[in-house]
């Protein structure tokens, strides 16, 4: 029988190359669940994200810290943690601090940073915050179900049935 | 995971630097670094061309604003060019789309 969950981990040093190597088995993990191309850069953009904030806020630059992720694959979704053992802060000012750009603003106004976390949030399906050391951020992707390979497992299911009894 | 950043001259006789590769906050300072500094005189005329740009995030977005933000203030031109579906998808949902010039290359096809 399938399992109903399998979780992937991995640990990276807080540092900003090895954002990619998380990206890409990011990437892999998301594939090899069946997403399709749009929601996998999707994952791949909110999860940098995630570890960018942690590798430039979690720890003062002399630290030496990590960033955890944990990748659960369940049969309707992913869900993946980032998490830091840093400085953690007002999850309520962080959540105001998700807005897109304003146009109409004034040059001064314009933010050059800030439009991590709302990334994320526009791009995941689910967005948790918990702050009890440090930061950790839990965000999920639901899958389409009625998409190709469960379309094709579904007619196999009907042909397993018998039939006539 | 890496950026290569090439650069050259514009159709329009100003600078171009075509971004290969990946932007993302590893490769970003790079970028910053480079641009900023070809925005930083009076009158400055600069093309990016995203055509093989296959990753961007937030970060990249950033070093666009600022780069913005200066050639305004220098009375010079940014021009964003060859955005891929993704990338436009990502400038749209962060208003970016709203607020720099994006040229369309794809309709010339010249290369």
């Amino acid at each position: 029988m399938k399992p109903t969950s399998d979780t992937i981990e991995l640990t990276i040093p807080a540092k900003a190359e090895y954002i990619g190597v998380v990206r890409l088995t990011a990437s892999g993990v998301a594939n090899r669940m069946g997403y399709p191309y749009d929601a996998i850069e999707d994952i791949k953009v909110a999860i940098s994200e995630a570890i960018t904030n942690a590798v430039n806020h979690a720890y003062s630059e002399d630290e030496e810290g990590e960033v955890a992720v944990r990748f659960q694959l369940l049969p309707d979704r992913l869900e993946i943690m980032v998490a830091d053992k840093g400085r953690s802060f007002n999850v309520n000012a962080i959540l105001e601090e998700m807005k897109p750009l304003d146009a109409s603003a004034s040059l001064e106004e314009l933010s050059e940073g800030g439009l991590g976390l709302f990334l994320i949030d526009t791009l995941m399906d689910q967005v948790t915050f918990n702050n009890d050391s440090g930061i950790a951020v839990i965000m999920t992707k639901f899958l389409q179900r009625d998409e190709v390979e469960l379309h094709a497992d579904r007619i196999k299911q009907s042909y397993d049935r018998p039939v006539g009894r | 995971m890496n950026l290569n950043i090439l650069q050259g001259k514009a159709k329009d006789g100003g600078e171009l630097l075509i971004l290969k590769g990946e932007l993302d906050a590893y490769t970003a300072p790079k970028l910053k670094e480079t641009l900023l500094e070809l925005v930083d005189i009076e009158g400055a005329s600069v093309t990016l061309d995203l055509s093989d740009t296959n990753y961007m995030d937030s970060t990249g977005i950033g070093v666009i604003i600022a780069a913005y933000k200066k050639v305004c203030k220098n009375n010079g031109t940014l021009i964003v060019q060859g955005l891929t579906p993704r990338v436009e998808r990502l400038f749209d949902i962060t208003g970016l789309s709203d607020i720099i010039t994006i040229e369309d290359i794809n309709k010339e096809e010249t290369r």
